[in-house]
């Protein structure tokens, strides 16, 4: 067996998932093995697909988690349409995952998980290591489930603590067929357990036997490691990042920019819950963090730290947003800054609270009661998270009104290597608070961007109230005049539409600016469009990839841009969304590339489409 | 939209603002609005800080009122509006005013974790056991048989008795008045102004419009001393125009009994004595209702506790203790590299 006899272009990238139980540590696995890989300097992108039961039984398939992780020495933009190596720590892995393992492909199995119980338990009819389901593919059959126990005995840690090493094994095993350092993984593990616990001792030695097993093994010939110099990265300094990172210090420096202290509001949800835990950390910047009583609760908190001076911002996922609906309405028609970030999953209802979609595109433009426009952004990966979090508090504490800030549950977990930003290169824009007595009212407007005052309780001479009733253009007062209502709606949607002109335009991310076809994406579509149409150009196809940052309003120039085009195929990962507002906006005849499989767009998937819009072979 | 400068000392009139006040004639808000300008004079509070936040309902009008900040929000939020506001700015003194379906109804969720977390606000509940301004439908704390618009046979679900609420989410200042009685409404707003935490008020309202008389077993004039306990910290839990009838504790049943001193060998030390801080003695009094028991007012319960935000506040300086944080520092902790 033989590792490297795959073709000689696969090595430019190769895409690895790990599988296994949900309690077999695969994130960590795959994670660490992230980090390593950055550290080499190749290119990478991860994708953790993880089940929504914390420990589901084991065995079963509805239980397997898997990590994927797509590395290079060229720019790698998605995790990878199929794997070229699958680990399967026990058979209900592969069972979910060698049927999308590129033909050829190498799987790791641990042949110790394979007991027929297991096997049957998996769903397979008859051990699929005999019966030829797996011929198409290479298989390395090891007893990493005996190797790990072996390791584990002189630590005296029990037999579940040493089956639990197994995942630090298979990282050693890994780390050697790429040639990588292991030094983060061993910092890792000393710094989780400490130095002198046994079970991080038995782990430590696990991940040394896998790494030692590669080296053993290559001498005999079963095994051999793979190079992949470093990609030319554009010069800086450079970490992993996931989007809920990314996007949760993209919240504190727009405070920062903003010169605002800032409070986030939110209650627990999948796949929202790591910006609530990441900002709870980062007090000493001027973050306060609430975990309330529900979205309600706290959607309004913020918007009651915001109606106090500071940046309210709250952060959820599509049931959760749902419920956020009135108090952003009370946030429009207050006129408060706002940003409610919303880690879009798949639904409806709970849907599938792990897994990725992006259907909450109405939800964010037009879902509210009443007209209530609001400006949408949406990131398009982990790094680009910073850029457009700081983009939606200045689009909120510049034209007082909530902002919808999307992400979604692919980018949150997934990492990419990022050029760590400075942020002596953000323009600050700091807030300023009414403090002339002379004249005010409420809603005095800057004639420019018709944002209302922002003047604050505690301010002497400024006291007034504002409310969810219709207010006087004039003095802010109540109203329920009818030229009023209609005086204050215009206003309201003048001000958002206004927002156009504070945007760049919309430009290309590959190809001309006129042409047969542009593929138009937003969000985290990004990685497969770009590439999808690079190769497509690459093969003399006239494709254009644009990516809309700004949803609401669009771009100024966005509708002249399509209407280059002879066609505008929209590729999204719901049933139609963002086609609609295009086709409503600019009545163009635009089609759609729609997938709602809870996974990722695929290169491939975008190749195709492509290929049957412009009737090429 | 006038704009108020403040004079050196407020009377009751710089706490009004200059908005037509569209309660019905006759409403029991007018006098409670009354009341408050008053006690916030008295009390010396300062205009600008001093913010009113509401829910909706005709006791949600509240704010428009006041010559304070305000923020009339949405039916049943305020005290979560009000919680984000008291976290960033806890210098700030932050009232809450709602209605017995604003607070219980739709906003009961967001009342139990104000008043569990114990963070500083100020919530006046005005319970008119009626839905004021949707047109007189019952309400949570309607009592059973209640005739309404959405029960034209009368309600047949049980309410819910405000004070035992509050106690039973530990609230840990529950007290209760009555809209007309200025004096006493005073006392009870300065000491939930006064006390550090989540304070609760629940204020008998007269709605003489959806619900006109629901409390004058107690409320009108004859029946008032006969009918009304006001309790103080201390003293014994006596009431009537004489003073003889009072509360007492059966053993053995745990209930409370109303007796009169001299009759039955009653005697006065078999009355028992308000303690604000006992807790147990609170919850039985707080479910006392008329016509079995005088209504219970004044401050049933005060025992003070660390306050939320006061505690976030500490946590917040001690992360802070270090300086100020580096966003520059902060991302390039951990594993980093550099491409050259
Ligand atoms: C989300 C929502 N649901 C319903 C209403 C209608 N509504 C307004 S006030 C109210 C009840 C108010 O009763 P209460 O809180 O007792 O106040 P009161 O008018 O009696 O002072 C209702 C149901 C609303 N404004 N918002
Ligand atoms: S309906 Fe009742 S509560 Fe509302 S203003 Fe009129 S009297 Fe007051
Ligand atoms: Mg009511």
């Amino acid at each position: 067996m033989n590792v490297q006899n795959v073709p000689k272009s696969e090595l430019e990238a190769v895409v690895v998932r790990f599988a296994g139980d949900s309690g077999d540590g695969v994130q960590l696995l795959g994670s660490q093995f992230a980090q390593e890989t950055a550290l080499a300097g190749n290119s990478l992108a991860t994708f953790p697909d993880f089940p929504a039961e914390i420990r589901a039984p084991t065995g079963t398939t509805y239980g397997v988690s898997a990590f994927q992780i797509n590395f290079g020495s060229r720019v790698v933009k998605t995790a990878g349409d199929q794997p070229d190596v699958l680990v399967a720590l026990n058979p209900a892995a592969l069972m979910v995952n060698y049927k999308g393992l590129r033909k050829g492909g190498l799987i790791i199995l641990d042949s110790g998980a394979f007991k027929d119980k297991d096997i049957k338990r998996a769903g397979f009819a008859v051990d699929p290591r005999t019966d030829g389901t797996l011929k198409e593919f290479r298989v390395l059959e090891l007893d990493i489930s005996a190797q790990a126990l072996e390791v584990a005995k002189p630590f005296g840690v029990s037999q579940k603590e040493a089956l639990r090493t197994k995942n630090l094994w298979v990282l050693g095993l890994v780390s050697w067929m790429y040639d990588r350092e292991l030094n983060s993984t061993n910092e890792y593990v000393a710094r989780k357990f400490g130095a002198d616990d046994p079970i991080g001792q038995a782990n430590l030695a696990a991940l040394k036997a896998g790494h030692a097993y590669g080296e053993t093994h290559e001498i005999s010939g079963d095994i051999s490691p793979v190079q992949m110099p470093s990609v030319k990265f554009e010069p800086g300094t450079y970490r992993l990042v996931s989007g809920a990172e990314a996007l949760a210090w993209g919240l504190a420096a727009g405070a920062q920019l903003a010169n605002l202290e800032a409070l986030l509001a939110s209650y627990p949800i999948t796949p929202s819950s790591p910006i609530l835990h990441i900002l709870a950390r980062l007090k000493q910047f001027g973050i306060t963090t609430f975990q309330a009583e529900d979205e309600i609760a706290a959607c309004c908190a913020a918007l009651g730290a915001s109606y106090a001076g500071k940046l309210g911002i709250t952060a959820s996922s599509g049931p959760g947003i749902a419920l956020k609906t009135e108090a952003i309405g009370l946030g429009i028609g207050t006129e408060l800054p706002l940003v409610v970030v919303n880690t879009q999953r798949a639904g409806p209802s709970t849907g599938l609270p792990t897994k990725t979609e992006q259907s909450d595109l109405f939800l964010s433009v037009w879902g509210r009661n009443a007209d209530a426009p609001i400006p949408v952004v949406a990131s398009r990966s982990p790094g680009d998270c910073f850029e457009v979090a700081i983009e939606a508090v200045r689009l909120a504490v510049k034209y007082m009104t909530p902002v919808m800030l999307l992400s979604d549950g692919y980018i949150a977990n997934a990492a990419e290597p990022w050029r760590i930003p400075s942020m002596k290169d953000f323009k600050p824009f700091p807030v300023e608070f009414h403090k002339n007595t002379e004249g005010f009212h409420p809603f005095l407007r800057d004639p420019k961007t018709l944002a209302r005052v922002w003047a604050v309780p505690g301010t002497p001479g400024l006291m007034h109230r504002i409310g969810g009733i219709e207010r006087d253009y004039n003095s802010g007062n109540i109203s329920y005049e009818a030229a009023n209502h209609q005086k204050m709606t215009d206003t309201r949607a003048a001000k958002i539409n206004n927002i156009a002109n504070d945007i760049p335009e919309q430009g290309v991310e590959a190809g001309e600016l006129k042409g047969k076809l542009a593929v138009v994406g937003w969000g985290s579509t990004f990685g497969p469009i770009n590439r999808a149409v690079s190769n497509m150009r690459a093969k003399g196809l006239d494709v254009s990839h644009i990516h809309i940052r700004h949803i609401w309003p669009l771009p100024r120039n966005l509708g002249d841009l399509l209407k280059n085009f002879d066609k505008v195929l929209v590729a999204e990962m719901n049933n139609g969304q963002m086609l609609t507002l295009l086709k409503s906006q600019y009545l163009i005849d635009a089609k759609g590339l729609l997938k709602v499989s809870g996974q990722p767009l695929k290169i491939d998937e975008v190749e195709s489409a492509i290929r049957s819009q412009l009737g090429a072979p | 939209m006038n704009v108020n400068v403040e004079p050196a000392k407020l009377t009751p009139k710089d706490f009004a603002s200059d908005q037509e006040v569209r309660w019905c004639p006759g409403c029991g808000d007018y006098a409670i609005l009354k009341a408050m300008h008053k006690s916030l004079a008295d009390m010396g509070a300062k205009l600008e800080n001093t913010v009113f936040v509401s829910g909706i309902g005709c006791s949600s009008r509240f704010p428009y009122y006041m010559a304070t900040y305000g923020f009339h929000t949405i039916h049943g939020r305020a005290p979560a509006i009000a919680s984000g506001l008291k976290l960033a700015r806890p210098e700030l003194d932050v009232w809450v005013v709602t209605g017995d379906g604003d607070a219980l109804s739709i906003g009961g969720n967001h009342l139990f974790h104000a008043l569990r977390r114990n963070i500083d606000l100020n919530i006046l509940l005005f319970n008119n056991e009626i839905y004021g301004l949707t047109k007189g439908q019952y309400s949570p704390t309607s009592r059973i048989g209640q005739k309404s618009p959405s029960t034209p046979m009368g309600s047949v679900d049980s309410p819910a008795e405000a004070c035992t609420f509050a106690l039973g989410c530990n609230a840990r200042f529950v007290a209760r008045g009555i809209d007309v009685q200025a004096k006493e409404l005073g006392v009870l707003f300065s000491r939930a102004r006064e006390h550090k935490g989540a304070s609760f008020v629940e204020i008998i309202q007269n709605c003489i419009v959806y619900n006109d008389g629901a409390f004058s077993n107690f409320t009108e004039k004859d029946v008032a001393a006969e009918m009304q306990l006001h309790v103080k910290h201390g003293e014994p839990l006596l009431y009537g125009k004489d003073k003889n009838k009072g509360l007492r504790l059966n053993p053995k049943t745990l209930k409370i009994e109303a007796v009169v001193v001299g009759e039955n060998g009653v005697t006065a030390g078999d009355i028992l004595v308000h303690d604000e801080k006992n807790r147990v003695l609170a919850g039985l009094l707080a479910g006392l209702r008329p016509p079995q028991f005088p209504e219970i007012l004044g401050v049933i319960y005060c025992d003070p506790a660390p306050s939320y935000e006061a505690q976030v506040a500490a946590q917040n300086a001690q992360a802070r203790a270090k300086g100020p944080g580096d966003l520059d520092k902060l991302m390039r902790a951990g594993n980093t590299w550099s491409v050259t």
